[in-house]
């Protein structure tokens, strides 16, 4: 049981507080940002490239244009009058908002049609005739890396090939040493392939901009609104379009997972042409559309190395990845992390050597890089670290178990100073491998296996032990485009004890209307029932770098953390004066000052803020607020340890999770309930690429499966009923010891489902299986091993 | 052409002119000004604007508004009464079932069916029951909890337990 300091009434850290925001999504009172109907709007649709890659020869926009209700076609060359065509990438590089010339990539927007209902912009959209000169795309990141690939960014001065960066990492001498004299290497390729966040609600905004004020109110499904209004005024402030002139409002967002981070041509293009109509302009891309042109997420060729001693000991890990990142990079990493945290892929072990390189590629493909869930890159990293664990486990025939345990860094050794560069803050990784072990019954499971497989029965058991690195981050080198990504909180205190408080950060699900508001009660001692919480609209929040790589309890919840702190100080300050005592002679106890000694004679937070109008001390400061923005002296580094176990039916391959067992130590607990709800969550989209989800395209530049008859987003089927615990290692840095946890389970599922499913055909000659792990791939394995003799 | 079709919903009656291609989704929400039901996909996969058309269970992006005239539909907003909210929107804050809450609508207007054709579902049955609904945040756990609770409150059975495992 967590043990709770403030009670129920109250509602601080560790209480299991039923959600405030529940209530108007129950009842359909959301407000998504599709709700959202203003006066004289009009409705954008975009037409789009049938090809991978083509010249653009001519776009009529004739037969559109007579459509009745159809406004205006808006096409690159007209944005090019204003120098609108180009946008900066959060990552530096430049993407196109509509060609003027040339089609990247299948699916890319071409131009836009404006009409008054979005029906009639379809029919426009339909109407618009482009007439294409295709040429053969590049699909294959390891040929667009050959020096006689045409290169595919001419626009960018100087460009003589499609290499985008090369980043590295690690002592490269050291780990050849090692690799060169080691008892034991063993080396696998893997994909991690492009999915596909596909959070159920799409995006889309509405621009609304005022000519007679020079306004712009964006609503948009943004997870970052702070940032967003930045960057439109980088881009749109050549027209006029500055920074105190913008509001960005995000309204209720129906999942983001990464995919709401970037800035896509259709946000662009909707204030362009609300600027130049004056009309708000509605545009809400179709799901087929999400799924084919916005970010993608992974699309990494690894190809991982392990070298170790011949009794089980890990001695250095050596990865090599080619990044394809699709026509421009596009990913929403920090600036000075092209391949975002990857370097946290030397795991929970302790060894002393380890060498990462990657370099990134354009091809013709959507562009993208975000997150799906995953803190910048740690899926990636942490599938290749833990499925070379078990390989290696395997060859020198230990229980991948028992090998984890005996190469654990010890919660001693904390913190710990990994070889590629971070300080681990905190874990016990022995003691959370031991409750997954326990809770599953690791020991009778793997006697059960022994006796299935006598009975030619596929049973298997995969372990994933995986450290996360979430919280970005320290300002000294986290930013996104030069802003420092700190976080912020402003709690005002009402004069009758109520408080609203406001934040950089935006919620789309994760609860913060809730957790933040325990954080301030178990702080301040105001019931959390009567703090209101708001984000999402910069025109009231502090400034934030926003909601993603779960960094906002990390980050905002720790400002919260902070300025309820500052309250309290001057919450003492009152104390002393109201009751004409010494502030050396009070003590706090949550919702009170009382005089040591004496309890009876006390002061709530209530009549401290009253009196904070009425009757403070005189030459203080009225009133009862506080801001904070908090820069973190470190990341945080959750952890876990996943149990799973599967049954493979010998005929068809079908594979079946029986149960996974997942234990989680994301630092102190703010509500069990909602950090239990992310879990599931999360390891329901670790299952998704793990066995189910992958955006396959052909040679031609075609996607196969862009929609969601055939992009297989797991269903209350397929997802298995989840087993969930937790371990509580705090953050020793942190104001409230806690770190982040929505992404925890969609980095460390995938490798244990894998794990176990190459545990349960191993002894039929197979070490490893590439995501995702299909009942037809897994045939084709077994089939090329003779598994099912000739007539198969 | 466009086409008078006359429908109730939540008990109101509705006259509204339609194009014979308009989807039904499209008129509840932007016509009469429901936004509640949601609109996700555009492949009839994900449910998120699921209604009950004379009872049944049916996704709103499938239908065409023509198809409603004469009809009975009852939205997410038709749910809670004066006495307060149905069992499944209880069920569903209580179990924490829900996390950005943009499938829940169509979640739960498929869960009161499944419910009034089989008041005691197994959980396998439940989750075949919502295989048409796609929830992309909660990992469905508490999808399945809310809707056994949902079943207890409705026959006035003892009720399952809302404490989290997570202890």
């Amino acid at each position: 049981m967590i043990k709770c300091k403030t009670s129920k009434e109250i509602g601080g850290m560790g209480h299991s507080k039923k959600r405030k925001e529940d209530a108007r999504f129950i009842q359909g009172k959301g407000n998504y940002v599709d709700d959202i109907k203003l006066p004289g709007m009009l409705y954008m649709d975009i037409v789009r490239s049938p090809y991978a890659y083509a010249k653009i020869k001519s776009i009529d926009a004739t037969k559109a244009l007579e459509i009745p209700g159809v406004i205006a076609v808006v096409t690159g060359k007209d944005l090019e009058k204003y120098n609108l065509h180009w946008m900066p990438t959060l990552m530096s590089d430049t993407q196109m908002v509509l060609p003027t010339d040339t089609v990247m990539y299948q699916s890319q927007e071409v131009a836009a049609v404006i009409a008054t209902d979005r029906y009639v912009a379809r029919d426009g959209k339909e109407a618009v005739v482009v007439d294409y000169e295709p040429m053969k795309p590049l699909m294959d990141p390891f040929k667009a890396m050959d020096e006689e690939a045409p290169v595919l960014r001419p626009d960018k001065e100087g460009k003589t090939d499609n290499h985008i960066w090369h980043w590295e990492v690690g002592d490269k001498e050291k780990t050849a040493d090692i690799f060169n004299s080691a008892d034991v290497v063993v080396k696998q390729q893997m994909h991690i392939p492009r999915i596909h966040v596909a959070s159920i609600e799409t995006c889309g905004c509405v621009a609304a901009y005022d000519k007679v004020e020079n306004h712009l109110t964006m609503y948009m499904t943004t997870q970052a609104p702070h940032a967003i209004r930045t960057v439109i005024a980088l881009v749109a402030g050549h027209v006029g379009l500055t920074e105190e002139k913008i509001r960005v409002i995000s309204p209720d967002i129906g999942g983001g997972f990464g995919g709401k981070v970037p800035v896509y041509p259709g946000y662009v293009i909707a204030i362009a042409v609300s600027f130049l109509t004056g009309a708000p302009i509605k545009w809400i891309e179709d799901r087929s559309e999400n799924l084919q042109a916005d970010s993608f997420a992974r699309d990494y060729h690894i190809t991982a190395e392990m070298a170790g001693t011949s009794d089980g000991k890990i001695q250095a890990t050596r990865f090599k990845v080619l990044a394809d990142h699709g026509y421009t990079d596009a990913s929403a990493n920090p600036s000075k992390f092209p391949t975002g945290l990857f370097s946290i892929g030397t795991g929970s072990y302790d060894y002393g050597a380890a060498y990462m390189e990657a370099d990134a590629v354009y091809t013709n493909k959507p562009p993208g890089g975000v997150a799906y869930r995953c803190s910048f890159r740690v899926t990636e990293a942490v599938h290749a670290i833990e499925r070379m664990t078990d390989m290696f486990a395997k060859k020198v025939g230990k229980d991948p178990a028992q090998l984890r345990m005996e190469n654990f860094i010890k919660k001693e050794q904390f913190p710990w100073a990994s070889p590629t560069g971070w300080s681990y803050d905190s874990g016990d990784y022995h003691a959370g491998l031991k409750l997954a072990m326990d809770t599953v019954g690791y020991d009778e499971l793997r006697k059960e296996q022994l006796e299935l497989r006598k009975e030619g029965k596929l049973m298997g058991i995969g372990i994933s032990t995986f450290t996360e690195v979430v919280g970005a981050g320290p300002a000294k080198d986290f930013d996104i485009l030069g802003i420092k990504m700190f976080d912020s909180a402003e709690i005002r205190v009402h004069p009758t004890g109520k408080a609203i408080a406001r934040f950089g950060t935006k919620s789309q699900g994760q609860g913060h209307e809730t957790t933040y508001a325990q954080i301030i009660a178990e702080e301040l001692g105001i019931p959390m029932e009567h703090i209101q919480i708001e984000e999402g609209d910069t025109d009231t929040a502090p400034y934030g770098l926003g909601t993603y790589a779960s960094r906002s309890t990390p980050t905002a919840g720790a400002a919260a953390a902070m300025a309820a702190r500052k309250l309290r100080d001057k919450a003492k300050k009152i104390a002393a004066h109201l009751m004409e005592v010494s502030e050396q002679d009070l003590e706090w106890e949550p919702g009170k000052f009382f005089v040591k000694g004496a309890p009876e004679k006390s002061k709530t937070i209530q009549e401290i803020v009253f009196a904070a109008y009425t009757n403070h001390p005189e030459g203080m400061e009225g009133g009862f607020e506080a801001t904070h923005y908090y820069d973190p002296p470190n990341l945080t580094f959750p952890s876990g340890a996943y149990i799973c176990i599967v049954d493979v039916d010998p005929d068809t391959c079908d594979i079946k999770v029986r149960r996974f067992v997942a234990i989680d130590d994301c630092g102190n607990i703010i509500n069990p309930m909602i950090v239990q709800g992310q879990v599931h969550g999360g390891l329901t989209q670790g299952i998704a690429p793990a066995m189910y989800e992958e955006l396959i395209y052909d040679e031609a530049g075609n996607i196969l499966n862009g929609t969601f008859m055939d992009y297989l987003v797991p269903t209350a089927v397929e997802s298995p009923s989840w087993e969930t615990g937790h371990t509580v290692t705090p953050a020793p840095h942190h104001p409230i010891g806690a770190k982040g946890v929505g992404e925890s389970p969609t980095v460390g599922a995938p490798p244990a489902i894998v794990n176990a499913i190459v545990d349960a055909v191993h002894h039929l000659g197979i070490d490893h299986l590439e995501i995702p792990v299909t009942p037809f791939k897994l045939y084709k394995a077994l089939k090329a091993k003779g598994y099912f003799g000739d007539n198969a | 052409m466009k086409k008078n079709i006359t429908f109730k919903v939540n008990g109101t009656e509705h006259s509204v002119e339609v194009e014979p291609r308009e989807l039904l989704i499209h008129v509840i929400r932007e016509k009469i000004s429901m936004t509640g039901s949601h609109i996700g996909c555009d492949t009839s996969s994900c449910g998120a604007c699921t209604i009950l058309v004379d009872g049944k269970s049916a996704k709103s992006c499938t239908l065409l508004a023509v198809q409603a005239n004469g009809k009975e539909i009852t939205t997410v907003e038709g749910l809670a009464t004066a006495e307060g909210l149905h069992p499944i929107q209880e069920g569903f804050h209580l179990n924490h079932a829900l996390h950005c809450g943009f499938c829940t609508p169509g979640m739960m207007m498929r869960a009161i069916e499944m419910l009034e054709k089989n008041p005691n579902p197994t959980e396998e049955e439940i989750r075949w029951g919502i295989a048409g609904n796609l929830c992309r945040c909660t990992g469905y756990n508490n999808i399945v909890k809310a809707i056994q609770w949902a079943s207890a409150k409705m026959q006035d059975k003892e009720l399952p337990s809302t404490e989290p495992e997570f202890v």
